[in-house]
């Protein structure tokens, strides 16, 4: 097998600029999660069914794992290790722990990045607008109770901090 | 099949067990193990906490296998057998090991023992050496620098079959004993067959007002988590190999690991990194873990193997495709009178738990209800598919999808509600099942209570418009087994503790948390005990070096056993702890209250009182080094009879549910909009975790109900039988955030004498009802009976076209409106 020619890839992940060696079929999850250490975006299927790996491509929720490294060049992404503010979760996550939207974990990461960018263009969803919101990401563990309830909190601790 | 089961049941060879009063036994307390420690109020125990995980998970931070990279890692993938049946004539590899940066290439002959979890049916090898027996047996690896390469140099082994017929399902199986396929059955491709009776059952049957008779059909699901298997295997100077899998059950894991690879088991340690969901899919060692132990130790690298979504539907070992005859008898009273069944299960390929399955297939149907006679006759079936095994709910979800369809059906043949007749048939507590299984906690009818209030039941039952219904069902479920997988006399569970003069407690065990909280459990029962924040408790999990053997997660025995074990390592530290401040003080033990990080004597807090940190001290200057073990041996259960132990549990769960459907009569398409799922967990030591089961257990019954087959295609024209019909997470349509119902949970505490403060199961006891539920709600509905997994509109619409639906739901109601 001819080893594909690298290129570097300089991207901006959570305010930081970041530069790593890709090959022009390097997908954004690798050169994310085995380049640049970014672990917190998982992969669930490789192919864009289970929506694990979703990040945010200029404040748009994207499947990393579908969408390749050199097309995120020159745009902002945010993974879920870029959601804290100065190490201090924010009220998503921190919903998501006290509400138990979070079991095994593994969809978390994609969930919340969908759930952010929607609090972001709508801070008071209703829980149709939820279900909409989450629906390219799969959850195994909860039945999504408990992430309705999660979102709907911290919408609510978001709106009445502002 | 082995000579041990043969000669003696599940029983060991005499003169290896030690009599029954030599068994280790539970320390007992003076008021019991169900109460808070401190009297009054529980200060941890019952409130709304935090997972001791949950920060991590959701910042990213948590480290799963796939997240793990070690210097100078290499990748390996597996070859698959391209053929459901097929003799491997020959492998030759030596192109890909021409190939640079290609390190090493493993078959079958490099890893030649055998290996299975259940000790007596080791049928399996790592990599199928003389025979693949369905599409996807892995039969050769390959570590590469990249996993791109290790693909690549898959695709450069050349594999010789000779292919064989296969056997598709339990018929051809039956019919075609001579295709075998696997040479480790006891006959033709029986891989176990059990048959019980209970009391009379052929004349109880012939004594009964009415008698059902009817065939059921359940599809196979599988569990679908959303991390695919992966692991870790590096061997050290030493010679000493260490293996981070993404398992349920590192100590059984860690057995074979030492068993195939040759090495002594103190030379092996596993441990488990957080897992993203398992339900009973990763309860068993896989090819992968062999492999990358094995290339580790050709190479002398580290070895990652990651596998695709397409390989996890293929390691499968998911839910039996089971076909049930049963025929239940009722009187006219409503009281049951007698039930015969004949399930055969199809069990793919190799045994992985099936002698449990099999099992389980019968015995965990007696109870809530009495039963007076019963009788079952399962039979598993090697075929050359994937081999399944346990899923959430092992083996009893299928049965109770029948059975609690049966009872519909006979409550309609009496004229009776069928909660009434539930009610009627309650089995009570502290009583004995019809095949020896001791009750003791049961919370079934208050949860019945609960599901008939929360859903409006009386208002909605046999009177909504056509296209609209109701349905109940109810279940029960074992909190952990009291029989080990392997034989031997040693806790099935163990803890232990340290506290250091810092203020904070460390608790240690093999436990194994797979996102249903155990960890955390585990700190709320030390902070109760010992007084201490939920922040300074540490939990140390899942590490063959570090932590006491617990037997790991599955049949849900987490929380009672591991919790049971954790209790009595931190009440022995408490212990300590009075005594010195009772001592330091002049007051007797009995007044000392530790609680929200503040010692002190009830009789006068606010002279004799301490942190619990300088309570620590003052003990470890008394004491010494304050460190504690606990340990977990369930009681001897079960009924005399080989097979006897296959379903005896410390304690049992149980649950009621009510589901409301609305159905298109025109289509047949089937939205749940409603379940409202009430489940006897002992004591909610968190709700929240609870609550997460339950709803988790019901979204998960709803999506078998109506949605997930794992079925093989037949053979075409162009590829043999045995392909999965749709190996991805497109195609194999597990429920989003739109297709699920509005779950609401019901919490019911029955307060178990056995279990840590009173806690049973809540993992997998609540999914059981949810599918006769929903069935039984689309015979409210619309008038006909789903026998046949899944409920797609294609099966309702065929059930509609078949004629009488809407006469039958006519007659149901005028019935309904004079009983």
């Amino acid at each position: 097998m001819e080893t594909p020619e690298k290129t570097v890839c300089r991207l901006r992940v959570n305010g930081d600029e970041r530069e790593c060696a890709v090959t022009a079929g390097t997908t954004l999850l690798e050169a994310l999660r085995y380049e640049l250490g970014l672990t917190g975006s998982k992969q669930g299927c490789d192919k864009g069914d289970c929506g694990a790996c979703t990040v945010l491509v200029d404040g748009r929720p994207v499947l990393s794992c579908i969408t390749l490294a050199l097309n995120a060049e020159g745009r902002e992404v945010t993974t879920v290790e870029g959601l804290a503010e100065r190490g201090r979760p924010h009220p998503l996550q921190d919903a998501f722990d006290r509400t138990g939207g979070a079991q095994c974990g593994f969809c978390t990461p994609g969930v919340l990045m969908s759930a952010y960018a929607l609090l972001n263009r709508n801070p008071d969803p209703t829980r149709d607008e939820i279900a909409h919101a989450l629906s390219g990401n799969l959850c195994r563990c909860t039945g999504y109770t408990k992430i309705f309830e999660a979102v709907e909190l911290a919408a609510r601790e978001i709106r009445e901090r502002r | 099949m082995s000579d041990v089961l043969k000669k003696g049941g599940m029983a060991v060879p005499k003169g290896r067990m030690m009599p029954r009063e030599d068994r280790l036994k539970p320390p007992q307390w003076e008021d019991g193990r169900t109460g808070p420690p401190n009297g009054g109020e529980f200060t941890t125990i019952g409130k709304r906490n935090r997972k001791v995980e949950g920060l991590a998970k959701v910042t990213g931070r948590a480290v799963y296998a796939d997240d793990l990279a070690l210097p100078r890692m290499i990748h390996a993938k597996l070859l698959r057998s391209i053929h459901a049946h097929a003799r491997i004539v020959s492998i030759d590899a030596s192109a890909a090991l021409a190939m640079p940066g290609v390190h090493a290439v493993i078959t079958g002959k490099d890893l030649p023992g055998f290996f299975g979890i259940i000790p007596w049916t080791e049928d399996e090898q790592p990599l199928a050496e003389k025979k693949a027996r369905y599409v996807g047996d892995a039969i050769a690896a390959v570590a590469a620098d990249t996993e791109l390469l290790a693909e690549e140099a898959l695709r450069a082994i050349r594999v010789e079959y000779e292919v064989l017929p296969a056997v598709t399902d339990v018929d051809e199986a039956l019919a075609h004993p001579e295709l075998q396929v696997n040479e480790k059955a006891s006959e033709g491709n029986i891989s176990k067959q059990v048959r019980l009776e209970f009391g009379p059952v052929d004349a109880a049957l012939a004594n009964s007002d009415e008698v059902v008779e009817a065939e059921y059909w359940y599809e196979g699901s599988t569990h679908a988590p959303i991390e695919p298997h992966c692991c870790v295997a590096e061997l050290d100077a030493t010679g000493f190999l260490t293996v981070w899998s993404s398992t349920q059950v590192a100590h059984y894991l860690h057995r074979d690991l030492a068993k195939i690879l040759g090495l002594p088991t103190q030379r092996v340690r596993v441990i488990q990194p957080v897992v993203g969901g398992a339900f009973g899919g990763k309860s068993e060692p896989f090819s992968l873990e062999f492999c990358a132990a094995k290339l580790a130790m050709l190479t002398g690298r580290p070895v990652k193997i990651l596998y695709t979504r397409e390989e996890v539907f293929y390691a499968h070992r998911g839910r039996h495709p089971m076909r049930m005859r049963y025929r239940t008898g009722i009187r006219r009273d409503g009281k049951l009178t007698g039930t015969d069944a004949v399930v055969h299960l199809d069990g793919g390929a190799y045994s992985s738990f099936g002698l449990v399955t099999t099992y389980y297939s019968g015995q965990l149907l007696t109870a809530p209800y009495a039963l007076p006679a019963y009788r079952f006759d399962s039979t598993r079936l090697f075929t050359n598919k994937p081999a399944c095994g346990p899923k959430r709910g092992h083996g009893s979800v299928q049965p109770r999808f029948a059975f609690e369809s049966q009872l519909d059906r006979l409550a309609e043949a009496i004229g009776m509600d069928p909660i009434e007749v539930r009610r009627r048939n309650f089995i009570g507590e502290n009583v004995k099942t019809v095949n020896g299984l001791r009750v003791t906690s049961n919370g079934f009818l208050q949860c019945l209570e609960a599901v008939e209030r929360e859903s409006g039941w009386k208002k909605k039952f046999r009177r909504l418009p056509y296209g609209r219904g109701v349905g109940v069902a109810g279940s029960m479920y074992i909190t952990g087994t009291n029989y080990c997988i392997y034989p031997n006399e040693m806790p099935q569970a163990a803890v232990q503790i340290k506290l250091d003069r810092s203020g904070r407690a460390t608790v240690f065990s093999g436990c194994s948390d797979i996102g249903q909280g155990v960890d955390s459990v585990l700190a709320y029962v030390v902070c109760e005990e010992l007084g201490l924040e939920l922040r300074d408790v540490r939990v140390v999990a899942a590490d063959t070096d570090l932590t006491p053997v617990d037997l790991g997660s599955y049949s849900s025995r987490e929380t009672f056993m591991v919790g049971n074990a954790c209790l009595d390592a931190a009440r022995e530290l408490r212990g300590k702890i009075a005594a010195t401040l009772a001592g330091l003080w002049g007051v007797p033990k009995g007044e000392i209250v530790l609680a929200g990080g503040v010692a002190c004597a009830s009789s006068d807090p606010r002279e004799k009182a301490m942190s619990v940190k300088d309570a620590f001290q003052a003990a470890e200057a008394k004491h010494g080094t304050l460190g504690a073990t606990g340990w977990y041996q369930s009681p001897k259960l079960g009924g005399d009879y080989r097979g006897g132990t296959i379903g005896a549990s410390p304690a049992y769960s149980f649950t009621a549910h009510v589901a409301e459907v609305e159905c298109d009569p025109e289509t047949g398409v089937v939205d749940v909009k409603t379940i409202w799922v009430a489940h006897d967990c002992g004591r909610a030591l968190n709700p929240v975790g609870v609550e997460g089961q339950m709803e988790g257990s019901a979204y998960m019954g709803f999506a078998e109900a109506l949605m997930e087959t794992h079925t093989f295609k037949p053979a075409g024209a162009a590829f043999p039988f045995g392909l999965h019909h749709g190996p991805s997470l497109l195609d194999y349509r597990i429920p989003t955030s739109l297709d699920t119902p509005e779950l609401r949970s019901i919490v019911i505490e029955s307060v178990d004498p056995e279990g840590p403060y009173g806690a049973k199961e809540a993992g997998e006891g609540p999914l059981h009802p949810s599918i006769p539920a929903i069935a039984n709600a689309i015979y409210d509905a619309l008038g006909v009976r789903c026998e046949r997994l899944p409920f797609d509109a294609p099966a309702v619409y065929r059930l509609l076209k078949a004629g009488g639906a809407r006469e039958r739901w006519e007659k149901a109601r005028t019935q309904a409106g004079r009983a």
